[in-house]
C-alpha cells in the first residue's frame, strides 16, 4: 500500500498520458488528466500555505530568534488570503448583479487587487530587480580572461551587453556604411556592436542552445521512463515515514 | 555601535524624513481616480425588475486632478506610499541585512503564499471542481451564466479525494497517503514532459538542424550568406553534441570537435548571461522609474 499503490498510479497515469499522443482514444482521458493535474496543483499550493502555517507557528511558540517575523508573515498571510477567499470590494458582475458572489475575484480596486498591485507586484519585481546588483558583482569578480573559453565568453558578453543599449550607438554609430575593400560586401558598419549581437544571437547561440535543448530532452525523457517504470523511486521517500 | 552604522542610520532615517516633507509639501505621491457609476439590472425573469448601482474608479493623472468628477483616492494614494516602501526597504538590503528588508521580506512570505493560495482556489478548485460537481449551486452562487442543463461529473470525485490525500501529509499520522495523489502528479508530469520535450526540443530542433550546407538561388547563383550561416549553425550543433558525448573517450579527432563544441557553449553562456543582466537590469530600471516617476514625481 505505500510502495505499490503509488508506483502503480504513477505508471498508469503517466502511461495513459503517452498513450493520448498516439492513441485517439486516450485523448480524452489525458484532458481529464490534465484536469485533474491542475486541480491537484492548486491544492497543493493549499497544503503550502499549511506547511507555512505549521512552520510559523511552531517558531512563534518557541520563540525562536526572530518570531517577531514569523508573525509578521502570519498576519500578512490571513489578511491577504480573508480579502482574497471572501472577495472583499469585488462587486458583482454587471450581467447578474443580484448574485453578489459573481464578480472577479481581481477587479480592479478590491482589497485583493489592492495586495497584489501594491504589495505583491513591487516586491516581486524589486525581489528581482536586486538581483541585477550581484550578477554584476559577482561577474566582476569571476569573469576573468583566464583561457581560450573564459575569454570567448567574456567577450561575447561584453558586445551582447553593450550591443543591445545605447552604448552600442555610441560606440560604434559613426561606422561608415563603406565597404572596406572594394565593390559590395562587409562594410565598416556591419561592425556596429548591435548588428554584432545580432549576428551572435542569430547564428552563434543557436547551436549551443540547440545542443543544449537536445540534451535536455533525452535527460527528461530518460528520467521520466525511469520513474515510469519504477527504477527512480526518490519521490516516494524512506518508509520510515509516519 | 560601529561609527559606519550610526552615519548611514542617520544618513536613512534624515533622507526618508526630507523624502516625506519633501512629498507632503510639494504635493506629490497622490493618486486620483475619475468615478464611474455602474448600473445594473437584475438578470432574474421571475422576479420584479430591480437596479442596483455602484460606482468603480479609473486612475488619471495628477494633471487632471482639478476636472470635474476626479477625487483623491486614499487607498490608491497608500498604496503607492506602500509600494515606495517596499521597493526602499528591499533596496535595503544592498547597505546588508537589516530589520526593515526583514520585515518586508516576512510580509513578502505571507502576501505571497495567500495570494497563491487564493488564485489557486478561484480558478481551479471553484471553477473545475466545485462548478463540475455541484453545478446547480454554482449556478446560484458564483457562476449564473452557467448552462442549466449541466449535470454533475461525478469522475470528479477522483480529484477531490486525491486532494483530500494530499492535505493528509499535514496530519502527525498516516501521511504516508500522500504518497498517492504525489504519484499521480509525478505521473502525468512525467507523461505530458516525455512527450512534449521529444517533439519539441528533440526532434524540433533536429528537424531545424537539417538544412543545405550550400544554399542556391533560383537561377543557380551561390548564396554564401545564407551557406555560411547554415554551415555555423550544423557545425556547431554537431559539434557541441560531440562534447556533451561521453561514451566514448574525448582524443584525436573528437577532442578537437568537442573543443570547438566548448567554443560554441561559451558563446551561448556569455550571450545568455548579457541577457540575463539586460533582464535584471531592465526590471531595476523599471522600479526606479517607479521611485521617481510615479512615487516622486520628479
Amino acid at each position: 500500500m505505500k510502495r505499490t499503490v503509488p508506483l502503480l498510479i504513477s505508471a498508469v497515469t503517466g502511461f495513459i498520458l503517452i498513450g493520448t499522443a498516439f492513441i485517439p482514444m486516450f485523448e480524452e482521458w489525458g484532458n481529464d488528466a490534465m484536469a485533474w493535474f491542475n486541480l491537484l496543483a492548486a491544492f497543493a499550493f493549499i497544503l503550502g500555505g499549511g506547511n507555512l502555517l505549521k512552520m510559523q507557528l511552531q517558531k512563534i511558540s518557541a520563540q525562536q530568534a526572530g518570531w517577531g517575523y514569523a508573525a509578521v508573515t502570519l498576519i500578512a498571510f490571513f489578511v491577504t488570503l480573508f480579502v482574497g477567499l471572501a472577495k472583499v470590494g469585488v462587486h458583482p458582475n454587471a450581467k447578474f448583479p443580484e448574485f453578489s458572489w459573481s464578480g472577479n475575484y481581481l477587479e480592479v480596486g478590491s482589497a485583493f487587487w489592492w495586495f497584489f498591485e501594491y504589495i505583491f507586484t513591487p516586491l516581486s519585481a524589486t525581489m528581482f530587480a536586486l538581483l541585477a546588483f550581484y550578477i554584476s558583482s559577482a561577474a566582476f569578480r569571476a569573469f576573468r580572461a583566464k583561457n581560450t573559453e573564459a575569454t570567448i565568453l567574456l567577450i561575447i558578453a561584453v558586445i551582447v551587453l553593450l550591443g543591445r543599449t545605447y552604448a552600442s550607438e555610441w560606440l560604434t554609430g559613426g561606422f561608415p556604411n563603406e565597404p572596406i575593400f572594394g565593390e559590395g560586401g562587409i562594410t565598416y558598419s556591419d561592425f556596429k556592436l548591435d548588428h554584432l549581437s545580432q549576428i551572435i544571437m542569430d547564428d552563434f547561440t543557436t547551436p549551443g542552445m540547440r545542443a543544449i535543448k537536445i540534451g535536455i530532452a533525452l535527460g527528461v525523457a530518460s528520467t521520466s521512463l525511469k520513474v515510469l517504470l519504477g527504477v527512480d523511486r526518490s519521490y516516494l521517500g524512506s518508509d520510515q515515514e509516519a | 555601535m560601529k561609527q559606519s552604522t550610526i552615519i548611514w542610520t542617520l544618513l536613512m532615517v534624515f533622507g526618508g524624513l526630507g523624502l516625506i516633507s519633501v512629498q507632503l509639501f510639494r504635493g506629490k505621491g497622490e493618486v486620483y481616480v475619475r468615478e464611474v457609476p455602474v448600473e445594473a439590472k437584475s438578470s432574474s425573469k421571475t422576479s420584479p425588475e430591480q437596479t442596483y448601482r455602484w460606482s468603480t474608479y479609473q486612475e488619471v493623472s495628477a494633471k487632471e486632478k482639478d476636472d470635474p468628477g476626479i477625487s483623491f483616492s486614499y487607498s490608491r494614494t497608500l498604496g503607492l506610499w506602500v509600494s515606495a516602501f517596499c521597493t526602499l526597504a528591499i533596496f535595503s538590503f544592498l547597505y546588508g541585512d537589516n530589520p526593515l528588508y526583514k520585515f518586508t521580506e516576512s510580509v513578502f512570505v505571507g502576501v505571497s503564499a495567500a495570494y497563491a493560495m487564493v488564485v489557486g482556489f478561484w480558478t481551479e478548485i471553484v471553477t473545475n471542481l466545485y462548478a463540475k460537481l455541484l453545478p446547480g449551486m454554482a449556478r446560484m452562487s458564483f457562476f449564473p451564466d452557467m448552462e442549466s442543463d449541466v449535470q454533475s461529473d461525478l469522475l470528479y470525485l477522483i480529484p477531490l479525494v486525491l486532494s483530500v490525500l494530499l492535505l493528509w501529509r499535514l496530519a502527525p499520522k498516516g501521511n504516508w497517503i500522500a504518497r498517492w495523489p504525489l504519484a499521480f502528479f509525478i505521473g502525468a508530469t512525467a507523461g505530458i514532459r516525455l512527450i512534449s520535450y521529444l517533439e519539441t526540443d528533440f526532434i524540433g530542433q533536429l528537424q531545424s538542424t537539417i538544412m543545405p550546407f550550400i544554399v542556391f538561388t533560383a537561377d543557380g547563383s551561390l548564396l554564401w550568406i545564407k551557406s555560411l550561416r547554415n554551415t555555423v549553425v550544423i557545425v556547431g550543433v554537431t559539434s557541441c553534441m560531440v562534447y556533451f558525448f561521453f561514451s566514448v573517450e574525448h582524443e584525436g579527432i573528437v577532442k578537437y570537435i568537442s573543443r570547438l563544441g566548448i567554443w560554441f557553449l561559451m558563446i551561448t553562456f556569455g550571450a545568455s548571461f548579457a541577457y540575463t543582466v539586460m533582464g535584471r537590469i531592465a526590471l531595476l530600471s523599471a522600479r526606479l522609474d517607479f521611485l521617481f516617476n510615479d512615487w516622486l514625481g520628479i
